[in-house]
Formats: C-alpha cells, structure tokens, sequence
C-alpha cells in the first residue's frame, strides 16, 4: 500500500518509455498517483488510509448509507465497491476535490451551507457527491429526480438537502 | 449558583461559577485577555494551545481575545449534530458582545483534574445529545462573556476617561458617549490586568441580545462541505494499529473453537486477540459480548483477516431468546392480573368510577425494538504510555469515557486525556462506551496504539437497543363525554436494568408519571411491568417519549372516532381551560402552552377540513419537561404506496439561541421519527440479532420523506430548554393518525408500513 506520485509527462522525443511496470495509474481530484499495493483493495482505504482524503466516510460494508459516494467520471459510486484495479487512468473526485482550486466552494457545496442542509454532518459528503452527479446529468432536477438519491440519514437532513440541491440548480447558491 | 467574591492567598481574585469551579483571568502572549477557569481547576487539563497559548498548563479557557481582536470561545460539549458547538459559543459571545465574525470556536476535551485521586471536571456538565446542553450553559455559560465584556469595559473606561456604566459595547468595540471607539484588541492586555470585580458582573437582559435569538449557519460547516471536517475514525497515530472485531452473536455467549491460521497468513495482519469480559467486568455493569479481534497494519488488511477467522460461538443461557416470544410473553403477563412492577401513578379511584363509566375504550399497542445506526460507527483511537492514555471519542459523554478508562488503566484522573472532535451522530448511543473498552483492552494487549473500527454488521448487531414494548390502555368516560378513567399498562426491558439501578427506579427510563393525560383525568392510573432479556438495552433519542407518544396519542385518537368527534376538539377538551397544572415531583404543565402549539399546527394545515379532506389528516401533542410540542399530517394512500404530503410541527421552548439550528433540530427529529416509525424493526431469534446492514433495517429514504418540514417556534424569556429530541415524540401518532383518515386502518403496531399492508 504504497502511494507515488506520478513523475511528470516526459517531453516528447526518441525515447521509448518501459512497458512494462507495477502498480496502477489513478486520477484522484485532477492529481496522479500509482496504486502498486493489492489490487483488489477497495478505493475507500486507498482513499482513506493511504491518501489520507478521509472526507470519504465508512458507512457500511456493502455502501448502503451513501457516506462514501466518490464521482467516477460524472457517476456517483460507492468507494467500498470499487477494487483499485478497476481504476486504471479514470478520474475519480472525492468531495475534497469539488471546489476550485482557489477554495471557490461548488454551488452546491454553497447552497448546503445556506440551506443548513447539515445535521451531525457525516454523511454530508455523500450527500454532495450525489447531488453533484445529479446535477451533472440533470441541472435542473425535479422532486422526483432528487428523490431517488440512494442516501440515508438519521439527523434528518434531507428536506434541507432537497432545498439546497433546488437552490444550487436555481443558481442562487450563496444569496441571500 | 452564587456568586459570591472569593480570594485565595497568592492567586489573583476569582469568581465562583458554582460550587467547585472559579473564572479566572490572566494575561496571555502580547496581552490576550484570557478568561477562564483557574490555574487549581485546570491542571492537566487537554487543551488546545491555541485558546491558551503560554499558559495552557495554568488555564482551562472558555475565552480569549489577542491583540488583534480574535476571539477564541472553547466549546465543551459534544456536538453530535445537535449545534451546539454553535450554541455554546453564541451565548457566551452575546455576552461578550463579541464581533461574530471574528470569532473562532475551538472544540474543548475533556476537563479533568486530579482532586486526590477524584476527578474533578474543569468545565463543569459535558454531556451531548441529551438536550441539556444548551439549559446547562444558560445557567452558567453567560458569566463568562459577562466577566470578559465587565474587564474590558473598566480597561476602556480608564483609557477613555469615563465612567464606565457611561460606556457601551457593539461587535467588538467599546464605544464611549462622544462617539469615540476603543476596539476590544486594543483593550485586551489592560483588561488582562484589571482587578476582578467584588461580585459577577450581571448578566444581560433579554433587550441588549445581539446574537441570542438571531440564525446563524453551523460553525463547521465550511469545513464539513469541504470533507475537511475530521471526525474521531478520521484521525490517524503513526503505528496505531487497525483493530476490526467479530463479537459472539449471543451477548452472553462463548467462544467454542477459533482458526486463526488464515488470517495470520494475510499481509499486514499482526495479530489476533480474544476479548472475554467476565462477569462484574471493570467497566461497570453493562453486557459487553465476548469477540475476537484482528489487528493490522491498515484498515483492508484487518477486513482481510477478519473475513478468514474460522469461529465457531456457544450460546449462553439465553441462547434461545426471541423478539416474537418476548412479545407473547408481554401480551400474556397484560391479560393477566399479576401487579405491576411498579404502580407509577395512582390518581383518584380508577376502579371505582369504571363501574360508573358510560362507555369504555380499549386498545393495545405494539412497538418494536430499535437500533441506533449511528452514521459514524462505533470507533475509538487509543495510545497508552506508562503515565498517560491519550484518546480520540466519539463520545456523547467523555466523562463517562473517563470512567472507562480511569478503571482498565487505574491512570489518575488527569493523565487521561480524552479528545472529542465533532460526532458523526450520537442518539444516546454515544452514552455507552463498550467500544472504548475494547480499544483499551486491545492497546494494552499489544503494547501499540489501536484504532478500533466497528464495521456495520458490529453496529447493528451489538446496539444497546431501544427494547419493544407494548401498551395497553382502558378509558371511560361520563354521560358528559369527560374522559374521567385512564389506565395505561406498560411492558418493556428496561434500558437501566443491568445498570446498578435499583428494581423500583427502573421504570424511569420507560414512561413518565407526569406524562399525557396525568393530572387532566381525575381517576389516572399508569402502571409498568419489567420484562426481563439478554439483548442490551440502553438510552434512544426521545425516549421514554416516543413509544409512550405514540401510544397515548394513537389512542385519543381512537376514542375520538368512536365518541364520533373531530379529534383536536376531543383534545381540547381533555386540556381544558388555560392554566398551570402541578404534576408532582416539580413536573408542571401549562396547558395554554399545549393548546397553542396544538392549534398552531391544527390552522397551518386547514384542519377545519379534516373531516372532508381527500387526504388523511392526523394531529398530536406531547409536552417534554416544560417544552410542548404538536405535528399535523396530511398523508395519502396511492395504491399501495403512503405519501406523506405535508408536516406541520409548532414548537415552545422558551428562549431560542439559534433559530436556524433549531428549525434544523426540529426538522431533523420529525423525519427521524418518521423514519424510526416507517419500517425499522430489530428482531432477534435463537437469542441472535437479525439484521446486519442497512438493507435488514430499512431507513426512509428521500422520497418515502415528506418534501418539507413546516416548522412554527414559539418563543419567550423563560430559560431556554433542550430541542433535540423534542419533536420526536409526536411525528409518529400524528403520521398514524392521519394514515387512519386515509385508508380507514388503525395501525396499532409499528413498523408502520408492515402493518399497514397487511391490513389494507
């Protein structure tokens, strides 16, 4: 379980890179890593234990709470599910990565906060990867659309949820 | 509390806070003003060098203000999602008149000190989740912004020339009656240095309140969106090892045979180790069930390692224990005539006006047990050296961690140091501690920091549950329609059985004697019978109030309908007229308070229709140690499919400090009990837990929720009460009430839906 940095891209010239090497190529909120540990381990512990992104929570072993949702490509997955040998060169975004680069917060990320959509604020980030992938698919969703986010929550938060996800598609994240 | 002067030899003045603690203040690095508790109070106490810079071994500080005007606030409670890591510092920076926006909050450890080898708690009260953390900090919290703004302003009165009662405070600044403006920054090192006052300065009235009263959003929430919020299982210690456990399925069961061989073959798994409480084990009297854990290098490792443990478990005595006959049992030990446990209340002449009655309700009532399926699981990172053990807990109570912990290490007080970052959900779970137990035992075991990690199956499978119970009632009324007998009948394991409480107290945690309709019905008698099981049992967000809600208010609406009466008149005749009732034991109720919250949510949803509506409208109301609480509901049947299409819930709790997070208070916990009352049930088998994941116990999703919660506070001066679970109680008579009205079915046993379908 060994995390390395990528070296950047070489120039192009005559030099014919090595094919063959160890471990795997990952896109991890728009950074490269090589994965050279068990392939089969699941996302959520490369994720957590070795990159140290813990936004990504555990909630079961099956991810049925919706706590460790990840945006593969624009589809939000559950990160226990997804073997790192299954994400050779795809990107992943986790919710440390949904702001700019400059800390400009995701309009959805804004809209949570306005809405107070937050109870003990655990399983938020999975709120967020799956709003965010809904939005992506649909921007702007309709009540049946929100209401098929796979996300349990025990605070309650989901009717705030519901309002920030509308907010943010209304583009009104961060007024009054 | 008093407030009396106190003056101890060679230290500075301080004020008494309440018997054992003392605000002090000190100078800090470039002239901060510290304020806090005093140097005798706070040894050794965990706390963060940035709230006390230099002087962070001589203070426990609830407030510091630097040169540059920052204030720092310590938080001390844990927020489990209940807001009061806002709350808390709220009060105290409305005291202050502190400028919001330069406010840092900065979650406090645990406080301990060593009192001759007692402990004694720097902070006072740190307890989360129980709704008593916001009245705990009404009654002491505000002195402390008051002692803060009270320096500050003698400081800007010498710099200023003026009197101080000539000055005012605004958002960080003092501000004199020609307009001239001293900022708090630039007072803070003279404050440092002013002698304390002879008493506590007086707190505010409710007139000059700046932020008290006023919304403002949840202090982490920045950091939440951003997944930068670290919770305890978020936190790491270089060679802490990862323990994952398998517990015996039976609490009281053993461990027949163990193959370690596979799993010791896993990379990176170092060890395996058996868990064995005896009985009378160290941590106090709750059942922790033996288990094996694995202990590795990472998180996949431990899984790995624990997917090849061979084991094979022996059952105890109550091996053959099951949730369905532990409900025959409760049925036959009602229809009996054995005496209750315990007789709760006795008003009046209950069997005497039942031979006068005009006509009589019956009805019984069946709720399940539950699980508390905290979204963080069960965690607890633990080091121990020779001297000291260092913790990270998910803790509702680090006190009580305290406790686990002073007793597996036989540490003195103030070498455990206990931290608790923000809580991933507590709901009373977090009151128990079995889990930092085992991280103990483990650590000690291998000699090496352990972070144990309870995977889901653990969760669900090893609860302090919340026991089923069932209610039975007998009513009658008059020729007058005056419900003049009550009988309630109770039967449920008691969540303080097992605990050192004794048989006669232990009904306390099961039903209220001042509980609906006590001191409304002249002949009110409440009676509770024990029933006795393996499976542990502990607090639950809302109870005793939510089975006992449910019941009660299921059954006046029954007896509405048969008396052929819009159930909220029925209510409100059983209120009666405006007035104060003594309960007894100090309980009061003010049934203006109840019929208002009752006819707040009654016009919200139109109940002038109830009658005629499409939908089913169902309403109910519940009073909580002087807070009151009402929902309606309109729900309506499609096909098969119940929709719940609007929830109104009117709240009175007195002063609100945070109208924002209490409206998510109040939201949260009417879809928790929504959620709690749809389809979750724990049952148990051959003395095994059924369910294991999310998918064996079916929490609401989005769309099975309503779309929103309308949400109608009623507020005043009286001191403010706890909200967290206070709109629990009501949501699930009120849903069961109005599904009546929809399809014509009673529901009398929940999981609701279960029910339901079966009686459409």
């Amino acid at each position: 379980m060994q995390q390395v940095h990528a070296q950047p891209a070489e120039p192009a010239s005559n030099i014919v890179p090595e094919k063959v090497r160890d471990g795997i190529d990952l896109q991890i909120n728009g950074e490269h890593f090589r994965h050279t540990g068990d392939p089969h381990m699941p996302l959520l512990w490369y994720l957590r234990d070795v990159l140290r992104l813990t936004g990504t929570k555990y909630g079961g072993e099956h991810g049925e709470n919706g706590a460790d949702l990840v945006l593969l490509a624009d589809k939000a997955v559950s990160a226990i599910t997804l073997p790192m040998n299954t994400l050779a060169d795809k990107p992943v975004t986790t919710v440390e990565g949904l702001a700019a680069n400059d800390g400009t917060l995701h309009p959805l990320q804004q809209a949570f906060i306005d809405e107070d959509a937050i109870g003990c604020g655990y399983c938020t980030p999975g709120w967020l990867i799956a709003g965010v992938a809904l939005l992506r698919r649909k921007p702007k969703p309709g009540d049946d659309d929100i209401d098929q986010l796979p996300n349990l929550c025990r605070c309650g938060c989901q009717t705030r949820v519901r309002r920030a996800i509308q907010r943010a598609a209304a583009g009104k994240a961060g007024q009054p | 509390m008093s407030r009396e002067h106190v003056s101890d030899g060679n230290t500075r003045d301080a004020i008494r806070l309440d018997r054992r603690r003392f605000l002090q203040v000190l100078t800090g690095a470039a002239g901060a003003l510290v304020v806090g508790i005093r140097v005798a109070d706070a040894a050794d106490a965990p706390l963060p060098p940035a709230l006390l810079g230099e002087h962070f071994h001589e203070l426990g500080a609830y407030v510091r203000i630097d040169g540059e005007g920052t204030v720092l606030i310590g938080a001390r409670d844990p927020d489990t999602g209940t807001g009061v890591a806002t709350a808390l510092p709220r009060i105290i920076a409305d005291e202050l008149d502190a400028d919001w926006n330069r406010v840092s909050v900065v979650a406090l450890g645990l406080g301990v000190s060593n009192d001759n080898g007692q402990p004694h708690w720097t902070y006072g009260r740190q307890v989360g989740g129980t709704g008593g953390s916001i009245p705990a900090a009404w009654r002491d919290l505000r002195q402390v912004g008051a002692l803060a703004r009270w320096l500050l302003l003698q400081a800007a009165a010498r710099r200023l020339g003026v009197s101080a009662n000539r000055l005012r405070c605004d958002s960080g600044t003092v501000i004199a009656p020609d307009g001239r403006r001293v900022t708090y920054g630039s007072l803070a090192a003279d404050a440092s240095q002013v002698a304390l006052p002879s008493q506590a300065p007086a707190v505010k009235t409710a007139s000059s309140y700046q932020l008290i009263g006023q919304p403002a959003g949840d202090v982490d929430a920045h950091d939440i969106v951003m997944g930068q919020a670290r919770y305890a299982i978020d936190h790491y210690l270089g060679d802490a090892l990862v323990a994952v456990l398998v517990h015996c399925p039976w609490p009281d069961g053993t461990l027949a045979r163990i193959d370690t061989g596979d799993t010791l073959g896993i990379e990176g798994v170092v060890k395996v180790i058996q868990l064995k409480p005896e009985p009378g084990q160290p941590w106090g009297s709750t059942v922790i069930a033996p288990a094996v854990a694995v202990l590795a290098k990472n998180t996949w490792a431990a899984l790995q390692g624990r997917a090849k443990l061979k084991l094979e478990w022996k059952p105890g005595g109550q091996g053959e224990e099951s949730s369905a006959a532990l409900e025959r049992q409760a049925v036959a030990t009602l229809g009996s005539e054995a005496a209750p446990t315990t007789r709760v209340r006795d008003d009046g002449d209950f069997d005497a006006a039942s031979k006068k009655a005009a006509r009589r309700f019956e009805a019984t009532y069946f709720q399940p047990w539950l699980a508390h399926v905290t979204a963080e699981p069960m965690n607890c990172l633990v080091r121990l050296d020779k001297d000291r053990a260092s913790l990270v807990v998910p803790t509702q109570a680090p006190q009580k961690a305290w406790a686990v912990v002073q007793r597996l290490t036989g540490l003195a007080p103030d070498q455990i140091d206990i931290r608790v970052p923000r809580v991933g959900g507590g709901y009373g779970r977090r009151l128990d501690h079995d889990f930092v137990a085992e991280a103990v035992m483990l650590a000690k075991a291998v000699n090496q920091p352990v972070r144990l990690l309870w995977t889901r199956d653990q969760d669900f499978g090893h609860d302090y549950y919340r026991s089923g119970c069932v209610h039975q009632f007998r009513a009658i009324v008059d020729r007058k329609r005056q419900l003049t007998g009550w009988h309630q009948r109770m039967i449920s394991a008691s969540a303080l059985a097992h605990r050192g409480v004794s048989e006669d107290r232990l009904w306390t945690s099961e039903l209220r004697a001042e509980q609906l309709p006590a001191g409304l019905v002249p002949n009110l008698r409440s009676d509770w019978y024990a029933q006795q099981s393996v499976q542990p049992r502990g607090p639950f967000r809302g109870m005793p109030h939510l089975s006992n809600a449910f019941a009660v208010e299921s059954f006046i609406d029954e007896i509405a309908h048969q008396m052929r009466e819009d159930p909220l008149k029925t209510r409100l005749r059983i209120l009666g007229e405006p007035r104060q009732l003594s309960l007894g034991n100090g309980a009061t109720l003010d049934i203006g308070r109840l019929r208002n919250v009752l006819q707040l949510v009654a016009d919200r949803i139109e109940w002038k229709n109830w009658l005629h509506s499409v939908n089913g409208l169902g309403i109910a109301c519940w009073h909580v140690d002087g807070a009151y609480v009402a929902h309606a509901i309109e729900a309506a049947m499609q096909s098969e499919t119940l929709v719940i299409k609007r929830v109104t819930c009117a709240i009175d709790v007195g002063r609100v400090i945070n109208p924002l997070g209490l409206h998510g208070q109040v939201a949260g916990a009417t879809l928790d009990a929504l959620s709690n009352a749809l389809n979750p049930a724990i049952t148990f088998k051959n003395g095994k837990i059924q369910q294991h994941s999310y998918k064996d116990y079916p929490l609401a999703t989005m769309a099975q929720l309503p779309n929103d919660v309308e949400v109608i506070t009623v507020s005043d001066d009286r001191a403010p009460s706890g909200a967290s679970f206070l709109a629990m109680p009501t949501a699930a008579p009120a849903l069961a009430n109005a599904v009546f009205r929809a399809s014509a079915v009673r529901v009398r046993r929940l999981p609701l839906m279960k029910e339901l379908l079966r009686l459409l």
